[in-house]
């Protein structure tokens, strides 16, 4: 009886993931994808039709959208790479005492709501705020010159938004090289450049992939920016599932489109780890 | 990291099986199965005719003050004090609990919509929205409580003939309103030298890139169809496709800077957009502050709005809300709602009232009151009236959905 329960027990701690797991994941995505194929209007009530016209609707009327949000998504993912890659190894190997502050600093702004935070680079980069008004007054930029209101805009947004969950896994990944490794490196006569090549970098390349897919992800699918600091023509894909939902009540095309996104993310999500040279996604996606 | 087509790795991948088995699908087919199961039935339709006057009776007899109500309303709508409300709590010994949760018609009805659906209470006994297409959907499909006129003494006796029985709601069946405002054109002074009158300066090439337009369809569309000189309310979908294609000449030259929802007001005032489609209380309570900047009403027409009280489905105290409702009537506590809200007001008695009072006050505070008392855009006369129109009205949901989708696609293209 005693063995039964022992080994029943690990099963019985992950049941309350499991709960929240169905609860909060499976449920809602079935009932999307039931949803994504019914058709109607609020006022008529929807019907399950197994149509897939929602789908066909999604893609035809919106792919500007979908692929602009894909594009937006992709560069600022590389910026923050740039931008975060050099950071985390700066605090992984040169931090020394001061590490859990720079961390702490990097998330200090975490702190301010994401829809505030978003609001104030709106503040800050309004045509005669505090940054651009003095430039223009001093005749260093032209009267007419403006950064919100264009892709510019949105990209900082997206970049300055979602830079931590970058930092943080390559981070976590850096620290964990073995300095002796790399000194190993070093004693087989690899150049600097050579043993951040083949030792390093390899290393951290799980880093890497879960801070490409923290990021990309949740900026592919990000309202609030294009929202708040784009203009004409810099509509995402999630302000228009937004749109579909709460303006239209189109219950059906919101949740076709959510579904499309998420293919489409996948797809590149998995194409991305194979070009990695993973052999198994999920294995590294769990490291 | 290899160039993607060059990769071993991606290369092995496109030619070798995948990590995911054929097992693995099933499962995830299996789920979705099960989810279809859950709710094969689809969202059923709700649409309802207008009320009997035998069910409004049956629904109101036996229902009594409860000591409490719940009001939900948009921000910036109550003095700070809150004394119209401290005042009906002295005057009925009922509770008010006031909740400023409402900020757009829209987000709030596509909140709402399920939970009406699945017949549960919202929790409040007070909302308030704009006419409009939710307002309609509100409607149609049931969700609100007919109103027994019985219970509104103050309503029937100093409402102005323009706010009853307004075509958005016949007979108020469901709603009395609590304010109304216009939308115009508001501008930066500091920018925009010379006095706008017309609504082709939002057209202007001369103002290319410090345009801003409204995101609304209803909003954009009217203003579209004005600049067309057709009055919204009678326009068809031919005219929706011209006003549409001007629209969208008017971004794609540039014109346009943002599509905006209430931040446009922020832009505005800090000179993102020099001119832009704007609310006239806003502007005021702005101007109140100092910042400069103006309203107008283009001499082509502009649009007047009416938000409105509505008792919700499922409202725990109806026979409070009402009494509420109703108590906003008196004009006493109209005009106290006035003078903070700056928006114009149902109750015409306000006009004397304020009149009286800046009679016994002195300097600025009289300059002010006596400003906003010749306002036409607080207090419209009949020539104001007769140039402001009211929203399209697209008759069937298809029809609905077409108007959308075509301004949809200028503001979110």
């Amino acid at each position: 009886m005693r063995r039964v329960r022992a080994a029943a027990a690990p099963y019985l701690l992950a049941l309350p993931a499991w709960i929240w797991f169905a609860i909060f994941f499976v449920v809602p995505i079935a009932a999307m994808a039931s949803v994504s194929l019914t058709t109607g209007n609020l006022l008529e009530g929807f019907q399950q039709t197994f149509s897939v016209s929602n789908y066909a609707k999604a893609v035809g009327q919106y792919h500007t959208q979908l692929i602009r949000s894909l594009i937006y998504g992709g560069i600022a993912t590389l910026i923050m790479l740039v931008l975060a890659y050099p950071m985390a190894y700066w605090i992984a190997f040169k931090g020394g005492r001061r590490k859990s502050m720079y961390l702490f600093l990097l998330l200090l702004p975490f702190f301010v709501s994401f829809v505030l935070r978003t609001i104030s680079w709106g503040f800050l980069l309004a045509d005669d705020g505090i940054l651009f008004g003095p430039l223009k007054s001093a005749g260093l930029l032209p009267a007419d010159f403006h950064v919100l209101a264009t892709d510019v805009a949105v990209i900082g947004g997206l970049v300055y938004n979602f830079l931590p969950f970058m930092v943080l896994p390559i981070y976590v990944a850096l620290e964990r090289v073995d300095p002796r490794v790399v000194e190993a490196a070093y004693d087989l006569y690899a150049s600097r450049l050579a043993a951040f090549r083949r030792v390093v970098l390899p290393l951290s390349l799980p880093g890497v992939f879960a801070g490409v897919l923290m990021t990309f992800v949740p900026a592919t699918a990000d309202p609030v920016n294009a929202r708040i600091l784009g203009g004409t023509g810099n509509t995402m894909i999630g302000n228009i599932i937004q749109t579909e939902y709460l303006t239209n009540n189109d219950y059906p095309t919101a949740s076709a489109l959510s579904f499309t996104l998420m293919a489409v993310l996948l797809v590149g999500i998995f194409v991305y780890a194979r070009s990695l040279g993973t052999e198994n996604v999920l294995e590294a996606a769990a490291r | 990291m290899h160039h993607l087509s060059t990769s071993p790795a991606f290369l092995r991948g496109m030619t070798q099986s995948r990590s995911v088995s054929r097992r693995d699908v099933f499962r995830l087919a299996g789920l979705s199965a099960a989810g279809l199961a859950l709710s094969a039935c689809g969202v059923q339709g709700q649409q309802k005719a207008a009320p009997k006057p035998s069910e409004v009776a049956g629904f109101w007899a036996g229902k009594q003050k409860n000591g409490k109500v719940v009001f939900a309303n948009w921000p910036e709508y109550m003095p700070e004090d809150r004394g119209p409300l401290k005042k009906f709590e002295q005057e009925t010994g009922i509770k008010v609990e006031y909740l400023e949760v409402i900020e757009e018609n829209a987000s709030f009805f596509g909140k709402a919509e399920p939970q009406l659906r699945a017949g549960q209470p919202l929790g409040y006994d007070i909302i308030v929205m704009t006419n409009g297409t939710q307002f309609a959907k509100m409607q149609a499909l049931g969700y609100l409580v007919a109103l027994d006129h019985k219970q509104l003494p103050n309503f029937a006796a100093n409402a102005g003939a323009k706010y009853k029985n307004p075509a958005y709601d016949p007979n108020n069946t469901y709603s009395i309103p609590y304010t109304s405002g216009m939308t115009g054109i508001a501008y930066n002074t500091k920018y925009v030298k010379d006095p706008i009158k017309s609504i082709q300066a939002l057209f202007d090439p001369k103002y290319k890139g410090k345009v801003g337009m409204m995101a609304d369809s209803q909003e954009i569309a009217n203003y579209g169809l004005l600049a067309l000189g057709v009055a919204p309310e009678q326009s068809t979908k031919a005219d929706w496709d011209k006003a549409a294609a001007m629209l969208q000449k008017q971004r794609e030259d540039g014109i346009v800077r943002k599509y905006y929802d209430q931040d446009y007001i922020d832009a505005v005032s800090k000179g993102d957009v020099w001119l832009t489609m704007g609310w006239s209380g806003d502007v005021f309570q702005r101007q109140l502050a100092g910042e400069p900047v103006a309203f107008m009403v283009p001499e082509e027409g502009g649009t007047i709005w009416t938000d409105n009280m509505m008792i919700p489905k499922g409202a725990a105290n109806p026979v409070d809300a009402l009494m509420l409702m109703d108590y906003l009537y008196k004009p006493e506590i109209a005009a106290e709602l006035t003078e903070y809200i700056q928006y114009v007001t149902p109750v015409p008695a306000v006009k004397d009232l304020l009149s009286t009072k800046a009679a016994g006050l002195k300097g600025e505070d009289k300059e002010a009151l006596e400003a906003m008392i010749e306002s036409p855009l607080i207090f419209p006369t009949e020539a104001d009236y007769a140039k402001l129109h009211t929203y399209v009205t697209p008759s069937t949901p298809a029809e609905q959905e077409a108007f959308e989708s075509m301004f949809q696609a200028v503001t979110q293209g």
